[in-house]
C-alpha cells in the first residue's frame, strides 16, 4: 500500500471547552424550563443564567472559529465537512417540521372525519360527541377555547408571503456581490435582507396580537390553534434565529471577513433562510389557505 | 473581536493531552470513542440494576418489593437507559473508535461537535435520573407509570418528573443527529483516497445508513414530546379528542422514530459481524454488494411501516393491512442478511475466539427474534400476542443478540486493539456462556407466558404463571451478574496483558490492523492510498 500526501492537512482543533460549556448551559436552561412550568419560582432564574452562559458559549465558540479561519487553517476539504454538516443540519430541521404539518395533516384528513362520524369509527361520534360534524377550522367537539374565527390568507399572511420571498431574492442578491467581490452588493444585500425578515417577524407578532385580542384565536382554540400556533411559532422562532444569524454576517461582512472563495459561513446562513422561506411557503399553503 | 491569529503550527499536537482537560475537552475521536464506551458501560449496569429490581418483583405473584407506580417507573427507565444510554452510546463509541482508522482519516470531521454529541448524553442521563427521583421529594407529583412509548392520556397525567423526561429525550436527541451529522460527513468526506463507498467496510456502511435513519426520524420524536409538553401545560389539543386532536396522533409519531430506532440499534452491530464473522471464518465476506442492498432495503422499508406497533388501537382496515404486508417483507432483506453471513461461515477455516462465539450466537439467537417477528407481525395473531410477555421475549431476543452481543462481538474483537492487550480469552468464553446461558433462561419462558395470557407492565400476575416466571426470574439473576465478568474482563485487559500485535487477529482484515495496538494519538494524518 503506497502512501499518499492528503490534500493539504485536515485542521484538527486543540482541546476545546465550548462543548462541555455548551451541555451545563443545555442542562440548567432544561432543568430551569421543567422547575418552572411547574410553578417552582427558582425555575426562571436558572433558565435565565443557562440561557446566559448559552450565549456566551455560542459567542466563544463561534470566535474560535472565526479566528481558525481568518488563520487559513481551514482547507478545502475542511470547507466541505462544514458545507455537509449544514445540509445534514437542515435536513433534520425539515423533519422537525414535517412532524408537526404530519399532525395537522393527521388531524384534518384521519381525527376529525372520525369525530364527525365518518369511517368504522362511527361509534365515538354516536356515543361520545353525538351532532359533531368535521369541519376544518376546528377546536373539536369539546369546542375548547370558546367561539374564534380562523386567519385568513389575505392579509398579513399574504404581505408575509410577500417580505419573505423578496428577502430570499435579496440574500441572493447579496451572494452575487460577494461572488464578484463586490462588497457594497453584499451589505446592502444583506441589510435588506435583514430589514424585510425583521419586519416579517414584527407583522408575525402583531398578528398574534390581532388573534388572541379579536379573533379569539388562541393556543387553547382546539386543534385549529394548537397547529396553527405550533407551526407558526416554531417557523417565527426560526426566522428569528435566521435574522440574527444574518446580523452576524453583516458584521462579519463589515469587517471583510469573507472574499469570493471563502464564505462558507454567509452560504449556510443563506440555506438556512432559504430553508425558512420555503416552510413558510408550506405554512401559507396548509395552515392559512387551504 | 480579538484579531490575534494561531500559527498552522500551534494548532496541530501530536501528544496526548495530560489531566482531566484531555478527557473533558477532547477534540480526538479516540478519546471520545473511549468516552462514549464507558458512558455506556455506566449506563449498561444501572439499566441492568432495575431490571434485576423488576425480575426480583416478578418472582412471585403479588406484590412484594415496589409499588405498582414504581415498578412500571422502573420499567420505563430499564428501556430509556438500555436504548439511549447502553446500545446508542456504545454504538457510536464504537463508531467514533473505528470509522476514521477503518477509512483512512485523521480524525472525525467535526471533532469539537463530536465532544458536544457525547457530553450532552451525561446532562441527558441526569436529567433521567431526576425524572425517577424527583416523586420521592414532597410536592414531586407521580412516578412515571407510562412505559417508555410515554402515550398520552396517562403522560399528560404524571407530574413533573415527565416534563424532566421530555427534556432528556430532547436532549438524546441533539446528541444523536449531531453524532449523526459528523459520521455521515465523516464517511462522505474524510475517506482515504480511493476507497470508494463500494469498497468501504462494512461497519462503515450500516453506520452511514444508521445516521441517515437517525437524522431523519429522532426529529419527529423530538417533534412529538414537543407537543406532549404543550399539551401539558399551554393548552394545546394535540393529543386530546375535546379539542380536535387524537392520542393514536402520538402513537404515529412515537412509532415513526420507534420503529427505525430499531434498525438504529441493529444495524451498527450487523456491521460488527460483518468483520467478526470474515476474521474468524478466514474468508472474505459473502455478498458485499447484497448485504449493503439489503440494508438500505430495511433502511427504506423499516421507515414506513411504524405503524404494526399500534395494530389494536382501531386503525382502518385497508391501513393494517398495509403495515402488516411492509412488515413481513422486511423479513426478506433481513434473511439476506443472516443467509450471507451463514455463506461466509460455510467452509471456512473456523475458530471460536470470543467475538467469533457472540457473532455465532447472533446468527441463531436473532433470527430465532425475528421469526417470532413474523408472528407478531401478522394481525389476526397479534391481537391475541398485543402487551403480553410474548412481545417482551420478542424484542429482547432481537435486542439483546441482535443489538448488544453484536456490541460485545465488537468490544472483545477491537479491544486488543485500543487498549496494546490481548483479553484473557478463558474469561471471555466464561463470559459468553454464562451471558448466553442466563440470557435465554431468561427470555425463553417469557414466550410461553406470553402465549398463556401474561400482560406485560404489570407489577402481579396470576398464579398460574408462577414457574415461568420463577425460572425466568432465576436466569435474569445469572444474566444480570455475568456483566460483572465483563467489566472484570475490560478493567483487567486495561491494566494490562499479553502484548496485542498489530493484526491481533490473524484473519483480521482492513485499515484499522496496519496501525500499532495501540494506535498512536493521531492516526492516518498521512492517509493510505488504497488500491
Amino acid at each position: 500500500m503506497s502512501v499518499k500526501e492528503h490534500s493539504g492537512d485536515y485542521f484538527l482543533p486543540d482541546p476545546s471547552p465550548w462543548p462541555v460549556i455548551a451541555m451545563v448551559s443545555l442542562l440548567m436552561t432544561l432543568i430551569g424550563a421543567a422547575l418552572a412550568m411547574n410553578g417552582v419560582a427558582i425555575g426562571q432564574f436558572i433558565v435565565v443564567a443557562g440561557l446566559l452562559l448559552f450565549f456566551y458559549l455560542l459567542y466563544s465558540w463561534f470566535r474560535d472559529v472565526i479566528k481558525e479561519n481568518l488563520s487559513d487553517c481551514y482547507n478545502k476539504q475542511v470547507d466541505t465537512s462544514f458545507r455537509m454538516g449544514m445540509f445534514w443540519f437542515i435536513a433534520s430541521e425539515v423533519f422537525f417540521f414535517l412532524s408537526f404539518f404530519g399532525a395537522l395533516f393527521y388531524i384534518r384528513n384521519i381525527a376529525l372525519p372520525w369525530l364527525g362520524g365518518d369511517g368504522y369509527l362511527g361509534a365515538t361520534n354516536e356515543i361520545l360527541y353525538t351532532g359533531f360534524e368535521s369541519t376544518w377550522p376546528s377546536h373539536g367537539p369539546g369546542e375548547l377555547g370558546g367561539a374564534f374565527q380562523p386567519m385568513g390568507p389575505w392579509g398579513v399572511p399574504a404581505i408575509n408571503t410577500l417580505l419573505l420571498l423578496s428577502s430570499g431574492v435579496t440574500i441572493t442578491w447579496a451572494h452575487w456581490g460577494l461572488k464578484l467581490d463586490n462588497q457594497k452588493q453584499l451589505v446592502w444585500g444583506l441589510i435588506a435582507t435583514i430589514v424585510l425578515g425583521v419586519l416579517f417577524v414584527i407583522l408575525q407578532a402583531y398578528e398574534y396580537g390581532h388573534a388572541y385580542a379579536e379573533l379569539n384565536l388562541t393556543l387553547e382554540s382546539g386543534a385549529y390553534g394548537s397547529t396553527f400556533y405550533m407551526l407558526t411559532g416554531f417557523h417565527g422562532f426560526h426566522v428569528t434565529m435566521g435574522a440574527i444569524m444574518l446580523m452576524a454576517m453583516l458584521g462579519r461582512s463589515l469587517k471583510s471577513h469573507f472574499s469570493a472563495h471563502n464564505h462558507f459561513a454567509f452560504e449556510a446562513v443563506a440555506w438556512y433562510w432559504h430553508f425558512v422561506d420555503v416552510v413558510w411557503l408550506g405554512l401559507f399553503i396548509f395552515v392559512y389557505w387551504l | 473581536m480579538s484579531t490575534t491569529t494561531l500559527t498552522h503550527d500551534e494548532a496541530h499536537h501530536h501528544e496526548a493531552p495530560k489531566g482531566w482537560r484531555r478527557w473533558l475537552f477532547s477534540t480526538n475521536h479516540k478519546d471520545i470513542g473511549t468516552l462514549y464506551l464507558l458512558f455506556a458501560l455506566v449506563m449498561l449496569f444501572l439499566g441492568g440494576a432495575s431490571a434485576m429490581l423488576i425480575r426480583l418483583e416478578l418472582f412471585q405473584p403479588g406484590i412484594q418489593l415496589l409499588d405498582p407506580d414504581l415498578y412500571n417507573n422502573l420499567v420505563t427507565n430499564h428501556a430509556l437507559i438500555m436504548i439511549f444510554g447502553g446500545v446508542m452510546p456504545a454504538a457510536a463509541g464504537l463508531a467514533n473508535w473505528m470509522i476514521p482508522m477503518m477509512i483512512g482519516a485523521p480524525d472525525m470531521a467535526l471533532p469539537r461537535l463530536n465532544n458536544l454529541s457525547f457530553w450532552i448524553l451525561p446532562a441527558a442521563a441526569t436529567m433521567l435520573i431526576l425524572s425517577f427521583v424527583i416523586p420521592f421529594f414532597p410536592g414531586g407529583g407521580t412516578q412515571i407509570n407510562t412505559g417508555w412509548t410515554i402515550y398520552p392520556p396517562l403522560s399528560l397525567q404524571v407530574g413533573m418528573s415527565m416534563d424532566f423526561l421530555i427534556f432528556a429525550i430532547h436532549l438524546l436527541g441533539i446528541s444523536s443527529v449531531l453524532a449523526s451529522i459528523n459520521i455521515i460527513v465523516t464517511l462522505l468526506n474524510m475517506r482515504a483516497p480511493g476507497m470508494t463507498l463500494m469498497k468501504m467496510p462494512m461497519f462503515c456502511w450500516t453506520w452511514l445508513v444508521t445516521a441517515f435513519l437517525l437524522i431523519l426520524v429522532i426529529p419527529v420524536l423530538a417533534g412529538g414530546v414537543t407537543m406532549l409538553l404543550f399539551d401539558r401545560h399551554f393548552g394545546t389539543s394535540f393529543f386530546d379528542a375535546a379539542g380536535g386532536g387524537d392520542p393514536v396522533l402520538f402513537q404515529h409519531l412515537f412509532w415513526f422514530f420507534g420503529h427505525p430506532e430499531v434498525y438504529i440499534l441493529l444495524l451498527p452491530s450487523i456491521g460488527v459481524l460483518a468483520h467478526v464473522i470474515p476474521a474468524f471464518a478466514r474468508k472474505p465476506l459473502f455478498g458485499y454488494k447484497s448485504m449493503v442492498g439489503a440494508m438500505l432495503a430495511v433502511a427504506t422499508i423499516g421507515m414506513v411501516v411504524w405503524a404494526h406497533h399500534q395494530y389494536t388501537v382501531g386503525m382502518s382496515l385497508g391501513a393494517v393491512t398495509y403495515f402488516m404486508i411492509g412488515t413481513i417483507l422486511i423479513s426478506i432483506p433481513v434473511g439476506l442478511m443472516v443467509f450471507n453471513f451463514i455463506a461466509t461461515i460455510w467452509r471456512g477455516a473456523m475458530t471460536f475466539e470470543t467475538p467469533m462465539l457472540f457473532a455465532v450466537g447472533i446468527v441463531l439467537m436473532f433470527t430465532f427474534g425475528g421469526l417470532s417477528g413474523v408472528m407478531l407481525a401478522v394481525v389476526p395473531a397479534d391481537m391475541q400476542y398485543h402487551d403480553s410477555m410474548f412481545v417482551v421475549a420478542h424484542f429482547h431476543y432481537v435486542l439483546m443478540p441482535g443489538a448488544v452481543f453484536g456490541l460485545f462481538a465488537g468490544v472483545f474483537y477491537w479491544l486488543p486493539k485500543w487498549t496494546g492487550h490481548m483479553y484473557d480469552e478463558k474469561l471471555g468464553k466464561l463470559f459468553f456462556w454464562t451471558n448466553v446461558i442466563g440470557f435465554n433462561i431468561t427470555f425463553f419462558p417469557q414466550h410461553f407466558l406470553g402465549l398463556a395470557g401474561m400482560p406485560r407492565r404489570i407489577v402481579d400476575y396470576n398464579m398460574m404463571f408462577t414457574e415461568f416466571n420463577v425460572v425466568s426470574s432465576i436466569g435474569a439473576m445469572i444474566f444480570g451478574l455475568s456483566h460483572l465478568l465483563l467489566l472484570y474482563i475490560v478493567i483487567k485487559t486495561i491494566r494490562g496483558g499479553k502484548k496485542a500485535e498489530s493484526r491481533a487477529w490473524e484473519g483480521a482484515k482492513g485499515l484499522e490492523w496496519e496501525l500499532d495496538s495501540p494506535p498512536a494519538f493521531h492516526t492516518w494524518t498521512v492517509a493510505p492510498q488504497i488500491k
